[in-house]
């Protein structure tokens, strides 16, 4: 509804001021700034997006042919040699192999561990919420690049260094997502769940088949953070683990770009396996791109 | 149903709250306590001990050294000291030029995006915010073609006659190099006599070198989208009215953004600012990707030393050491920043105009 009042409002008053001011110079001044706008537009699009134009065409390029034409948008020379060996003859395969098995268990997990603690601190009454959520609130603010060298010695002390276990566990959870689920879990009347509960069903009942179906907004939020998060994870792997059947994409890409694997420069090559490795987040953004650009307005809103 | 099987119903449950409330946030608490909290107790100890990564830190060799990693870092006057003052020159540069420029551009393009009337606006969101899903490593990788000796940057220079550098093999300061330019090539003796860190101070005002300038860029060009969309979000809760208003009473465009839109988002930019402080001075992924903080260690960050001290020199005091003066930093910056931008009391005078008002303001 407030909507409406204000765009009746603000097209009302532009017409009002048009009026005051001469009829003829006018509509020329107003399609000289709209061009000027779309024009501005237009470039700055130009320059978010030719990086990507150009990573996918280079990939398709042979080393030579990129290297002279390094900004041409339609290859010389078609070529698919980057993708053969990235695909028959390196360890791309397990990389990506790696990094869907960490993602597909990590979101699974932070959308059920966030959900469950941010219901608790929502909703349930219990000695000692207050503290557990002042200490959330405290490990938020723990900046993630300081935790390299901790996570490391502890993942060492506790003995799974080097395995999935280690690339897993830590991350599922994380104080953020727990945040965001109390925030939501906090919007919705409690009067249905109390319903459920008279009529005799149990805490994890309620939880499981009343609050959780209707928590499918903020699910979807986490689900899109945990998935983005963990694809595109670097560091933790990096201190988690060492041998190369347990290498992931991000750190496997990294390892290309730093020489290994190659004689000579080889972007086709290193741009075919970034571009691959992007695919998964992109079919993620696009799918649920609606909900991205409105989750941050239903965020910062309050 | 009697009165007292009721009360007694009730409060078991109250009763079951309090264990389910526990059960519930169990798997938080001891994910977050196993892999957050303890790990960063036992990281404070391995600062203040010599412990070499072999065996437990714990164990009865590892001696406690006091504050000797700490000092070597501040004050030792050797080779630990410089590279650390040489990582914090390089991030504040970083940092002085990337949050700035990223929460200007993240704003310039939120009000763009966010005309009422605009053909194709979720085509031109969509391709603003694209880059900031892709990893840090893909997007690296990119960016080191983009900017290598041959590739599309320098051919764009090239368009319009200039020569461009060879990026991320150029060590050279931007701002000796504009010096340069006017014929500038060593400082005065005050700025190269005297050091801080172990830097000189001529070397401090070297601005960011050539290579860590093209990771400007990236911060820049992948965080935009992110923080431009935290301004579409406040821009669309403002109210019309007050915009209106001054638009009644004749500001132009340009008076009344500067005048009352941007006054209004200023939770919004404190949030932005906040967030890009915090992320500009964990600099680490772009580096282990790309430079490994070459040339000339003129990409190293305290993040990366902190990690190649501890894993690749088994200086893991010292790398911890790093880590904790690093989260001292960030902490200070962001209070820093909060006092900075705190609703101050308006003084009188400023206040005078809108005190006038409220008779024939408020309906």
């Amino acid at each position: 509804m407030s909507t409406t009042v204000r765009t009746r409002v603000r097209t009302q008053s532009p017409s009002q001021r048009l009026k005051s001011l001469g009829r003829e110079q006018l509509p020329t001044r107003l399609i000289a700034g709209r061009s000027l706008l779309y024009a501005m537009l237009i470039v700055l699009a130009i320059i978010y997006i030719a990086p990507f134009l150009i990573q996918v065409a280079t990939s398709f390029k042979t080393d030579a042919d990129a290297a002279s034409n390094p900004m041409a948008l339609i290859p010389e020379t078609w070529s698919s040699a980057a993708y053969q060996r990235l695909f028959l003859n390196s360890d791309f395969p397990v990389w990506f192999q790696n990094s869907a098995i960490v993602t597909v268990f990590v979101t699974l997990g932070r959308v059920f561990f966030n959900s469950l603690a941010g219901y608790a601190l929502a909703r349930l009454h219990f000695r000692g919420r207050n503290v557990i959520f002042a200490l959330l609130i405290a490990v938020m603010s723990v900046p993630g690049v300081v935790l390299l060298i901790p996570k490391f010695l502890v993942i060492n002390q506790l003995g799974i260094y080097d395995t999935y276990v280690a690339m897993i566990v830590p991350l599922l959870t994380d104080a953020a997502g727990v945040f965001i689920m109390k925030n939501f879990f906090e919007s919705i009347p409690a009067s249905v769940e109390e319903q459920a509960r008279i009529d005799g069903a149990g805490t994890f009942r309620v939880f499981w088949s009343i609050v959780l179906p209707m928590a499918r907004p903020a699910l979807v939020t986490i689900i899109i953070l945990s998935f983005q998060g963990s694809w595109n994870e670097l560091s933790h792997f990096i201190v988690a683990t060492q041998s190369p059947e347990l290498t992931t994409l991000t750190k496997g890409v990294a390892s290309l770009a730093s020489g290994q694997l190659s004689q000579g420069t080889q972007y086709p090559l290193k741009l075919a396996a970034a571009a691959i490795m992007t695919i998964p987040v992109a079919v993620m953004f696009f799918i649920f791109q609606k909900r991205i650009m409105n989750t941050t307005d239903g965020a910062v809103k309050e | 149903m009697s009165t007292p099987v009721r009360t007694s119903r009730r409060s078991s449950i109250r009763g079951g709250e309090a264990a389910s409330g526990w059960l519930f946030t169990a798997p938080m608490i001891v994910l977050l306590g196993m892999f957050l909290v303890i790990p960063v107790l036992m990281a404070l100890w391995v600062s203040f001990s010599d412990w070499n990564g072999r065996g437990s830190p714990f164990s009865a060799s590892v001696s406690f050294v006091g504050v000797d990693n700490y000092s070597a870092l501040l004050g030792g006057g050797g080779l630990a000291e410089q590279d650390f003052g040489t990582a914090l020159r390089n991030n504040a540069w970083y940092v002085l030029l990337v949050v700035p420029i990223q929460t200007m551009l993240s704003l310039f393009l939120a009000v763009l995006v966010n005309r009422q009337i605009l053909r194709g606006r979720g085509f031109f969101r969509t391709a603003f915010y694209f880059p900031s899903v892709t990893s840090s490593v893909a997007i690296t990788v990119l960016w080191l073609f983009l900017f290598s000796s041959t590739g599309a940057v320098n051919k764009l220079l090239s368009f319009i006659g200039v020569n461009g550098p060879n990026w991320f093999n150029d060590p050279s300061g931007v701002l000796h190099n504009i010096l340069g330019a006017f014929g500038v090539e060593t400082g005065p003796a005050a700025l190269t006599g005297n050091t801080f860190l172990g830097i000189s101070f001529w070397e401090w005002l070297a601005g960011p070198s050539v290579a860590m300038s093209a990771f400007i860029l990236m911060a820049v060009f992948t965080t935009s989208g992110t923080f431009m969309l935290l301004f579409i979000a406040a821009l669309q809760n403002l109210s019309g009215e007050v915009v209106e208003a001054a638009m009644m009473d004749g500001a132009n465009g340009w008076q009344r953004f500067w005048r009352v839109t941007l006054p209004q988002l200023r939770p919004t930019l404190f949030t932005v600012l906040t967030l890009g402080l915090i992320g500009a001075w964990q600099v680490f992924d772009q580096i282990y990707t790309g430079t490994q903080g070459g040339p000339g260690k003129t990409t190293l960050t305290p993040a990366y030393l902190s990690y190649q001290t501890a894993f690749t020199n088994q200086a893991w005091g010292q790398g911890a050491a790093i880590a904790f003066i690093l989260f001292v930093i960030i902490v200070f910056f962001t209070l820093f920043q909060r006092w900075l931008l705190a609703e101050r009391k308006v003084s009188a005078r400023r206040m005078r105009p809108y005190l006038q008002t409220p008779a024939g303001g408020s309906k």
